[in-house]
């Protein structure tokens, strides 16, 4: 399992627009378990709807952890995502 | 042969079959018996629906640009996703029909949103809403992709802002719709686009109608379905006759509008939207006389940014290439208002915070779209309105504002054009003080609809007051030729942008009283200036 956090800096907080973007980011890695943790909430990082009832905002923290096929590159991929995007 | 009438709002005679347009009503089917049945099913909705909002983020990205495109792009995700599809699923296990699990589950999903404590997410439940419904309107057989396979008239009970875009207009010959009226979004829309229409029209939403001959006469008022012989020889004469006398207008395309005394009167367009631009060149009107704002703001769920509204304006600009435009800031209020306004019902709306009240009240909202149109005025001539003006203090309080507005843009070094900035006169406290505000704005326009209203005492939306209504009123002519008195003497423009200026019967008197412009829907541009290379016009 890898985890690690991220502090979102979009002003917008996960909007519906990043949220599609990183469930689709999720998923392309086909065999890891994704989850993305805020506020006390855990939703599938694969699912929009999930991450945008997150209702997570600019300042929250973010924790993302990966179980599965492939983890590490699917935590490298999430990482950048974020920090492109969010 | 059945006959009825209607409020005509934009003048024509059109002949066609008649194509039924009717939302989503339908009850429910249950389900066959067999899940697996209605599983199928629901996939095969899901797959038409998601082709369906393919197509839209496609015409909308065209039509409308990036942003009103995105929000259809979510809507696809949320078709896709896995917790929506799992409910689904769930809920035709448990006995129930596609459409009805399809409606429960996008019910549930958008309590979710409402229930968040973020405006942003609460009108996500929206989205949720629409996609479902999309996909049940698939599986009830109605379609919510409405589609014309030949030219025909359209019959609807009435349409919203998000309907018409979705309509494919190059097939509509006329609309006929059972409520609206002469200033709803439809007859707006039929005006600019010169389609004959009927608005309040006594017409049944009967299925059978669909498919059947049917002629509209907007010219009397009347419609006729399966027209007899003669009613169809008389009407189609009519209707050459139209065409014949629009051919006639042709020639006055490209030649000034000038009187045969040489009076000049500038002759302008009003449009609604930025792809209404085409119309302005094609109907050949000499420069946007008003840019209703509203478009931007009505039909979405949150706050237009500065860029959206920047890049609306930009469109019409550059399509003018070179001609002039006014831009009138927003005009909304309790009766034509968006949802996250969130502005208080009123008793009486036409009476309460609307036009540049809310400016006033909202400096934030205000102050994005100055910033825009002033953003806009770097790419062409641009300039600028403020609608539902009563008094001085409220135009010497707006301009402040714009000039902290602009000031702010030249400090950020963003590029800025020269900006008139004029107000509507639709109050009579600003027609009786005009000579007042003359000396603190730029030019006139005068909003005779709201005018008329407000003098008369006769809400324009209640066809039954007609008779009190009366439109050429002498208290509404003589403040007309005072109005314009006024502005000249104090050496600025002033022009006409309501329905009255239109009106062929009195070019001669607004010339007369010496109107500089006039700004008409697009389709009646040539007409007009015939009406005016025929007049004599004042001695120059």
């Amino acid at each position: 399992m890898t985890t690690f956090t991220y502090v979102i800096q979009d002003p917008l907080g996960i909007h519906a627009r990043p949220a599609g973007q990183l469930a689709k980011t999720a998923a392309t890695f086909a065999d890891c378990d994704i989850k993305v943790s805020a506020n006390g909430q855990t939703a599938d990082a694969k699912r929009i709807m999930g991450l945008m009832k997150l209702g997570a905002k600019q300042g929250h923290t973010l924790t993302i952890t990966c179980e599965g096929g492939d983890e590490a590159a699917a935590a490298a991929g999430m990482e950048a995502f974020l920090k492109e995007n969010l | 042969m059945i006959r009825g009438s209607g409020l005509p709002v934009c003048s024509g005679v059109a002949i066609g079959p008649a194509y039924l347009y009717r939302k989503g009503q339908a009850t429910l089917p249950v389900s066959c018996g067999d899940s697996a049945v209605e599983q199928q099913k629901f996939d095969q909705a899901k797959e038409i629906a998601l082709s369906q909002l393919q197509h839209l983020v496609d015409q909308a990205t065209k039509e409308l640009g990036e942003e009103q495109a995105m929000i259809l792009d979510v809507q696809m995700m949320m078709l896709d996703d896995l917790d929506y599809l799992e409910s689904i699923q769930a809920k035709i296990q448990n006995g129930l029909g596609a459409a009805q699990a399809v409606k429960q589950t996008g019910e549930e999903f958008a309590m979710d949103f409402a229930s968040m404590d973020d405006a942003y997410m609460q009108a996500r439940a929206t989205d949720v809403r629409d996609v479902s419904t999309r996909v049940v309107n698939i599986l009830c057989g109605g379609s919510s992709g409405f589609e014309m396979d030949q030219p025909g008239i359209l019959i609807a009970e009435d349409l919203t802002p998000s309907e018409t875009v979705q309509l494919p207009k190059d097939k509509i010959l006329a609309f006929v719709t059972q409520h609206g009226s002469a200033n709803s979004h439809t007859a707006i829309l039929a005006r600019i686009m010169g389609i004959p229409s009927l608005v309040k029209a006594d017409i049944a939403m009967d299925d059978s109608l669909s498919g059947q001959m049917m002629v509209v006469d907007c010219i009397e008022g009347n419609y006729y379905i399966q027209p007899d012989d003669d009613t169809l020889k008389t009407m189609t004469e009519k209707r050459e006759a139209v065409i014949r006398r629009q051919q006639e207008l042709e020639a006055y395309r490209g030649k000034p509008s000038v009187t045969r005394n040489g009076q000049k009167i500038k002759l302008y367009a009003n449009i609604g939207n930025p792809s209404d631009v085409e119309h302005v060149i094609k109907g050949d009107a000499e420069g946007v006389g008003l840019l209703r704002s509203e478009f931007l703001y009505l039909g979405r769920e949150d706050y237009p940014t500065e860029d959206d509204l920047y890049q609306a304006y930009r469109k019409v600009v550059e399509g003018l290439q070179g001609r002039p435009c006014v831009i009138r800031t927003l005009d909304i209020g309790a009766d034509k208002q968006a949802d996250y306004f969130n502005l208080d019902a009123e008793e009486n709306p036409a009476l309460g915070l609307r036009g540049i009240r809310i400016c006033i009240r909202r400096p934030e909202v205000f102050r994005t779209q100055m910033r825009a149109i002033y953003r806009a005025s770097a790419h062409g001539p641009v300039s600028v309105m403020f609608p539902m003006i009563a008094s001085v203090w409220e135009v010497k309080r707006v301009r402040e504002m714009c000039d902290a507005f602009r000031k702010e843009l030249e400090e950020q070094g963003v590029p800025v054009g020269e900006v008139e900035h004029g107000i509507m006169i639709e109050t009579p406290a600003a027609a009786v003080i005009s000579d007042e505000l003359a000396k603190v704005v730029d030019f006139f326009s005068i909003g005779t609809n709201d005018l008329t209203q407000y003098t008369l005492a006769v809400d324009r939306q209640n066809p039954s007051l007609e008779e009190f209504g009366d439109t050429h009123h002498p208290a509404i002519m003589r403040l007309l030729r005072m109005i314009a008195e006024n502005a000249h003497k104090a050496g600025i423009w002033c022009g006409i942008c309501g329905e009255l200026g239109a009106d062929p019967s009195l070019t001669e008197t607004f010339l007369d009283m010496g109107y500089d412009e006039l700004s008409v829907s697009p389709t009646r541009v040539l007409e007009l200036r015939k009406k005016v290379c025929e007049s004599e016009g004042k001695p120059q």
